[in-house]
């Protein structure tokens, strides 16, 4: 039955050497695209101790303890390697140089010496939540997390009214100029603002948005690819509909918003898609423009961390896991749209 | 030359049965057509053929020969698509020389091949071209000639001319008839369009979910249907049904009574009919005689009067459509009543299973 | 749960209509109905006026003048010196010979950065492609596995990568549990180049992979089903039929990947910070440093190295323009 459904074949019925490679190229590929982020989850979850370990463990594990009678904290537990108890599982009391008073949790009256060399901690899996309270204890992560889901949300908002309005213009109306508007919006795809850094710098300053979210939010919202993606969709509504609205006495900016933006969900869908994305995963731009860390958003507080020497690997895996699960979830849930839309409009 | 045996043929598809055992032998030389409404596996069967499906069960051997495991390209077939599938990147030479490209053809054979069929297809001129540049009929064309290239054994033709507009239509039916009596080969041609299987065929073979309704010459299967399906999918207009019980059973013939209480003869074998039994009556628009002396009284609805023919539709009392096609022209006026008969010889009785009674006296009431 | 979301959707929906329609429809009024279209032109215009026009003659003042000052006015006139001191170099093929010789650095590493990572990079999506268009099962679940990378932000990309390579990292365990020797793979110049280009190449290859992808379904089946019975060998097929008629669709991948790696700044930032040394500082990493990280902030010179890297990209953005026409008309 398994075997039936993965040797399907084109028309053939016969399992041959590209089948095995494409097999193993898909499997490599799975290992390869997933393996990391899934090493960065696991080890998001070990303590400090666990992570400085070399080679280190996949499974986030912590040392086991036991309570045992007549002592007041949990006691380390250690496998007995060699020696006369080897192979019995001891709690240690205390070390006392080369040696260990040890304890069988059995018979709590007893004490036994063992050499350290002949005992191995035993370890149990366990989840260390602590990186991640820690984070929000500790870090002002709810702080980071909160910019940029501003940042994403009301960027997102305005750059799907600003763009349909712009293209609704352009699909749904003859006015003189409007080739020339047209042309001059598609031609500043080719002006990426990678290359206008300095000035943009300038306005955002005389504009006085210099580390607030509106200096992140702004100078982005109007894409020349969302004015694009909607135009082309908006050229499929039929004009007569809109004519049929205003016999009906719309005002234009009923049957815009009325008639047109519900028709052109699905275009819109996609451009929030990639808004979103877009907004979520900025990081030259917010770099330059939010220099106080309580506006920074979560890469750049990311970035920062990593930076700082003082930041344990536990945090930062922990706030990388945090970042990545937003989009992780949408895309899980929306794979299909969001490869459908890229395949379609060809712009990310 | 190739004959082409289907013995017990069938296809599955994922828990679906499409093919349900299909016995054919299509003889050397012969025009063979595959009709029937969509979905009826028609395609399927043709695309078994050709190799592009594979064959489930049974087995498939030409010339004798069984190739249900060959690959497409080692039968010795070519097939004409129905969105013709010419290669759009390639000039209509490059796409004719492709397919003797593959098998390393020398390159003044395929010269030769190419310019013959193109002088025989008359597409000489756009032999350079591509095939975005050309017509509907010329791409036609061009996928035909791509399958004559390389003088397969057997043609196979998927819907070639669904594509084209009704005028074009009636060209290139005449084309592939001309091209199969000058090449003489094994053809096999998909279609639903009955008319293209009546013009066209030496045989016809029915389909409907996946089975064989019946085989036959045109005529045969106009004459003697063998069922109600294939009855009411051969001819056009579509034959005329009516419910009816047998009366009383006669040597020669049946004595039918409707439900009116009306009575008339049908010269058809009471085989497998008794008294008493309820079956389907079926007439062609064209057997039917309209009048004011004899018959069923009717209404008539509508007149289509198209000078040379008229078509005329009408209603009888329990309000069964009944369509009556008369050559020439008629005084009958839309509204008006008057009488259809039923001539006993062009008769047609199914029984409750669909199954035709025998006709007795075939061509005799014309 | 979604019941309360929804309708807080279709209040706000409603409330921003309410919100503009009394002006709007003035203004409709007042403009009239045939230039109501600027009306719905106006904050996209006013909005790439700001920050995309104006920032565009800008550029040149900022390039033509001097100091660390930001406003113009207090910015003297220096003319071409931003530029030729960028340009200056005894030796063009030596950057230690240049006056600049970080932005020189820069510019060979961009060089050769975009050259290795678009190569292998359109290589290894078309091989994913080709096997993704092959007919196999869960097809959608194995494009949706080459294409998350996509999604994830660079910052958490440069931090996954990090943290598998670091010199305790689980790479360098792999590889000394199969007897070879640990590396410290992002503080070797040579090593942290390939990184760099490997994980850029990781991140981003899902894009391409999903349209050239989306070009290789576009091709009709029929055509194979015809190359099937001319008997037309694997091989023969894919030179013959698919490259021919994935060319369109490769022309446009490769503009647009060399587009971006032209600008490719944000993940290798993160992982290697340009380092060791300047062994992995491209060109837009200069930029950000000399305008905004560094003091004195240069902006003229920053302005100065994005205008040079502007140049670069009008022409690979003509060359796009070129390859989408002749694909429009193919």
């Amino acid at each position: 039955m398994v075997w039936s459904f993965i040797s399907r074949t084109r028309g053939r019925d016969r399992f041959d050497v590209t089948d095995w490679l494409t097999w193993g190229y898909l499997i490599f590929g799975i290992a390869l695209m997933f393996g990391p982020v899934l090493w960065v989850a696991m080890s998001s979850f070990k303590t400090e101790a666990a992570l400085s370990e070399y080679p280190p463990s996949f499974l986030p594990l912590a040392p086991q303890t036991a309570m045992v009678k007549g002592y007041d904290k949990p006691l380390p537990l250690y496998e007995i390697t060699g020696g006369e108890h080897k192979g019995e599982v001891l709690a240690q009391i205390r070390r006392i140089g080369l040696n260990a008073q040890m304890v069988d949790p059995q018979n709590p009256g007893e004490r036994i010496n063992v050499k350290i060399g002949d005992r191995t901690p035993k370890r149990e899996f366990a989840m260390a939540w602590g990186n991640y309270t820690k984070l929000f204890q500790r870090f002002d992560f709810m702080r980071y997390f909160w910019n940029s889901v501003f940042i994403t949300v009301v960027a997102t908002i305005i750059t799907v009214i600003f763009n349909s309005m712009a293209a609704f213009a352009l699909a749904k109306y003859k006015f003189r100029g409007r080739t020339t508007v047209f042309v001059l919006i598609i031609a500043t795809l080719m002006i990426p603002p990678t290359i206008n850094l300095v000035p943009i710098y300038l306005v955002v300053n005389e504009l006085g948005l210099v580390n607030t979210p509106w200096g992140v939010i702004w100078p982005a919202v109007a894409t020349p690819t969302g004015v694009f993606l909607l135009r082309q969709y908006m050229l499929t509504i039929p004009d007569d509909l809109l004519d049929a609205a205003r016999m009906d006495h719309a005002s234009e900016w009923r049957v815009y918003w009325r008639i047109v933006l519900p028709l052109a969900a699905p275009a819109i869908a996609v451009l929030v898609i990639f808004s979103v994305m877009w907004r979520w995963n900025e990081f030259l731009w917010p770099l330059i423009v939010l220099t106080r860390s309580e506006e920074f958003t979560l890469q750049l507080a990311l970035n920062a961390f990593q930076g700082d020497l003082q930041t344990s690997w536990s945090g930062i895996l922990a706030m990388t896991v945090l970042t990545l699960l937003p989009i992780t979830i949408v895309f899980a849930l929306l794979q299909k749209n969001i490869t459908a839309g890229i395949a379609q409009s060809g712009v990310k | 030359m190739a004959v082409v045996e289907l013995q017990n043929l069938v296809k599955d598809y994922a828990g679906f049965r499409a093919i349900h055992g299909v016995d054919l032998t299509i003889d050397d030389g012969e025009f063979c057509v595959f009709v029937g409404p969509s979905g009826c596996g028609k395609s399927t069967l043709l695309r078994m053929i050709a190799g592009l499906e594979s064959i489930t069960g049974g087995e498939l051997r030409i010339d004798g020969t069984r190739v249900n495991e060959q690959r497409a390209a080692e039968r010795g077939l070519a097939m004409v698509f129905q969105t013709y599938a010419l290669y759009p990147h390639m000039t209509v030479r490059e796409n004719l020389a492709f397919g003797l490209e593959n098998i390393k053809t020398p390159k003044d054979e395929i010269k030769k091949r190419v310019d013959d069929a193109a002088r025989m297809l008359q597409i000489e001129e756009h032999l350079t071209r591509r095939p975005k540049q050309l017509s509907g009929g010329q791409r036609q064309r061009v996928a035909i000639g791509r399958a004559v290239v390389r003088e397969p054994k057997v043609f196979l033709f998927d819907e070639p001319l669904s594509n084209l507009d009704a005028e074009l239509r009636v060209v290139m039916r005449g084309e592939i008839s001309q091209l199969h009596r000058r090449l003489g080969n094994t053809m096999i041609y998909v279609t639903h369009d009955q008319v293209e299987a009546m013009t066209m065929a030496d045989k016809i073979v029915v389909l409907k979910a996946g089975l064989i309704q019946q085989v036959g010459s045109p005529l045969d299967l106009y004459n003697r249907p063998a069922n109600q399906f294939v009855a009411g999918f051969i001819g056009s207009p579509r034959m005329n049904f009516m419910q009816m019980t047998v009366a009383e059973i006669r040597n020669d013939a049946i004595l039918l009574k409707d439900d009116e209480g009306r009575s008339f003869e049908a010269a058809v074998s009471p085989e497998g009919v008794a008294a008493g039994d309820t079956v389907t009556v079926g007439v062609r628009p064209e057997h039917l005689e309209i009048g004011t002396e004899r018959g069923r009284p009717v209404t008539v609805e509508t007149i289509e009067q198209l000078g040379g023919e008229s078509y005329l539709y009408c209603q009888d009392q329990s309000g069964r459509p009944i369509t009556v096609h008369l050559s020439g022209q008629t005084r009958i006026k839309a509204g008006e009543e008057a009488k259809v008969f039923l001539p006993a010889e062009a008769v047609h009785v199914f029984k409750e299973d669909g199954a035709a009674l025998e006709r007795l006296r075939i061509g005799e009431a014309a | 749960m979604f019941q309360p979301l929804n309708s807080a959707a279709q209040l706000g929906y409603r409330t921003v209509f309410n919100l503009f329609e009394w002006p709007m429809a003035r203004a409709q009024r007042l403009v009239g109905i045939r230039r109501v279209a600027w009306l719905f032109l106006l904050p996209n215009l006013l909005i790439f006026g700001l920050f995309t026009f104006l920032p565009i003659i800008l550029n040149v003042f900022y390039a033509t003048t001097g100091s660390d000052a930001i406003l113009l006015s207090q910015r003297p006139y220096v003319g071409a010196e931003n530029f030729s001191s960028l340009l200056s170099c005894t030796d063009y093929l030596d950057p230690n010979s240049c006056r600049r010789d970080v932005f020189w650095r820069a510019v060979y590493n961009t060089g050769w950065f975009v050259v290795l990572q678009v190569g292998f990079m359109v290589l290894f999506s078309l091989i994913t492609a080709l096997i993704l268009n092959r007919d196999i099962p869960l097809k959608g679940f194995f494009r949706g596995v080459f294409f998350y990378p996509v999604l994830l932000s660079p910052v958490v990309v440069a931090l996954i990568w990090k943290w598998i390579l670091q010199r305790y990292g689980v790479f360098n365990a792999g590889l000394e549990g199969m007897g070879f020797a640990s590396v410290d793979w992002l503080t070797d110049a040579d090593w942290a180049f390939f990184w760099i280009i490997f994980v850029s190449i990781w991140a981003h290859m899902g894009f391409y992979t999903l349209i050239l992808l989306a070009g290789l379904q576009s091709i009709p089946s029929d055509v194979y089903e015809a190359a099937e019975m001319d008997g037309a060998s694997r091989w023969r097929v894919f030179a013959k039929i698919t490259m021919p008629l994935l060319m369109p669709t490769m022309v446009v991948v490769l503009v647009l990947s060399l587009i971006r790696a032209v600008q490719a700044f944000d993940e290798i930032f993160v992982l290697t910070g340009g380092g060791p040394g300047s062994a992995t500082t491209l060109i837009l990493q200069y930029i950000y440093e000399t305008g905004f990280a560094s003091r004195p902030q240069l902006f003229g010179l920053a302005a100065a190295a994005s205008i040079l890297m502007a140049v670069v990209l009008l022409v690979l953005t003509l060359l796009q323009l070129r390859a989408t026409r002749s694909q429009a008309e193919g």
